[in-house]
């Protein structure tokens, strides 16, 4: 089970590095591209318009993040649905040569 | 190990000591390339693109079992350009998840993936957009593959540990994603004094350090990936000669 606390603790550091700017910076505003880009690109070239409009446009901060929530929900699912079938693939047993194959690589995983 | 550890504790630390500043790390906006620029990307993506088709038809003809893995690098990237997340700067961006899918399938599968993930995002997100859609696609799913499959394989040859390469791989080809975007905006918005290069240096200081942090999430969630299909698809990555020499 040593690979499953590796994965574990690899997945901690991914938490730590996203909550640890919420701590670091209390006042940032956390922002995304839009405004930001539009100052910069303001400030180097004062005059640009931008000469086209997205063709649609989620209509409120929640419905944009039921897209985006659908969107990370998607790519989880089948993934999800991945480990699942390949996980059940090899508790059923494909055969002695690849179980032995993988046992061996679980093996070198742990090691590194 | 230890040693390692305590090299990525360090390493964090140093990004504390960055200064804050206001920053923006994302696809480039839509209507904000002009029209020629808009087109020169395209153009130059274009032959990725269909280098991408060649190689995925290539790839699922050679082993039909391959299209599960496929559809797991898709899904890699489709999550985690979802995932908006605070950086120490102060501001959000999010990873690319372009390089699992370059590691397994070579440098060209995730140039169609990749703007398939874009195109959802500018059609019903307004995240990134049409008109800047062959940058997009340039800059993530043309560079940043490339580059991730590169380092994989000079990682390979290198010896590397093979978690070090996959990192690498995944934080570089993050990374470097954008660096490309803020070339592409240097270009087309030089600055008044100093010309492209100023404004490249601008934009590539806005842009690194955000992306930073991110992108060694991104390296670190590959190699929990990287490390399942070890354990469960060996025969896969082999077929697809990702395993070039034995662990």
């Amino acid at each position: 089970m040593k690979a499953g606390l590796k994965n574990l603790l690899l997945i901690l550091v991914v938490l730590a590095l996203a909550v640890f700017p919420l701590l670091v910076n209390k006042n940032a505003e956390f922002g995304g591209a839009d405004e930001q880009a539009e100052e910069v690109i303001g400030e180097l070239q004062p005059d640009y318009q931008p000469w086209f409009k997205s063709v649609w446009e989620p209509p409120s901060g929640e419905i944009e993040s039921l897209l985006f929530a659908l969107q990370a929900a998607l790519g989880a699912g089948f993934i999800g649905y991945f480990i699942g079938f390949y996980r059940g693939r090899r508790e059923q047993g494909t055969g002695q040569e690849s179980r032995r194959g993988t046992i061996k690589e679980r093996d070198a995983v742990v090691q590194d | 190990m230890k040693r390692r550890t305590c090299t990525l504790i360090f390493a964090l630390l140093l990004l504390l000591c960055f200064p804050q500043q206001n920053a923006w790390a994302m696809h480039i906006m839509e209507g904000f390339l002009p029209l020629k620029w808009s087109l020169f990307w395209y153009a130059l993506t274009l032959p990725f693109f269909i280098a991408g088709l060649l190689s995925i038809q290539k790839a699922v003809k050679v082993d039909p079992g391959v299209k599960m893995l496929l559809g797991l690098a898709g899904a890699f990237a489709f999550v985690l350009s979802a995932l908006k997340l605070p950086s120490v700067t102060g501001s959000c961006s999010h990873p690319t998840g372009v390089g699992l899918g370059a590691i397994l399938f070579g440098p060209w599968v995730m140039c169609v993936l990749g703007f398939i993930v874009l195109l959802f995002q500018a059609v019903l997100l307004a995240h990134g957009g049409l008109t800047t859609l062959g940058a997009n696609t340039f800059s993530m799913a043309v560079v940043g593959p490339l580059a991730a499959y590169a380092i994989y394989r000079l990682g390979e040859r290198l010896s590397l540990p093979r978690w070090l390469s996959v990192f690498l791989a995944a934080f570089l080809g993050d990374l470097l994603t954008y660096v490309t975007t803020s070339v592409q905006l240097a270009l087309a918005f030089p600055a008044p004094d100093g010309g492209v290069m100023a404004a490249m240096v601008k934009f590539m200081g806005i842009f690194a350090i955000t992306q930073v942090p991110l992108a060694v999430s991104e390296g670190i969630l590959t190699i929990i990936v990287f490390n399942f299909l070890l354990a469960h698809n060996r025969q896969e990555l082999e077929q697809l000669r990702v395993l070039s020499r034995g662990v």
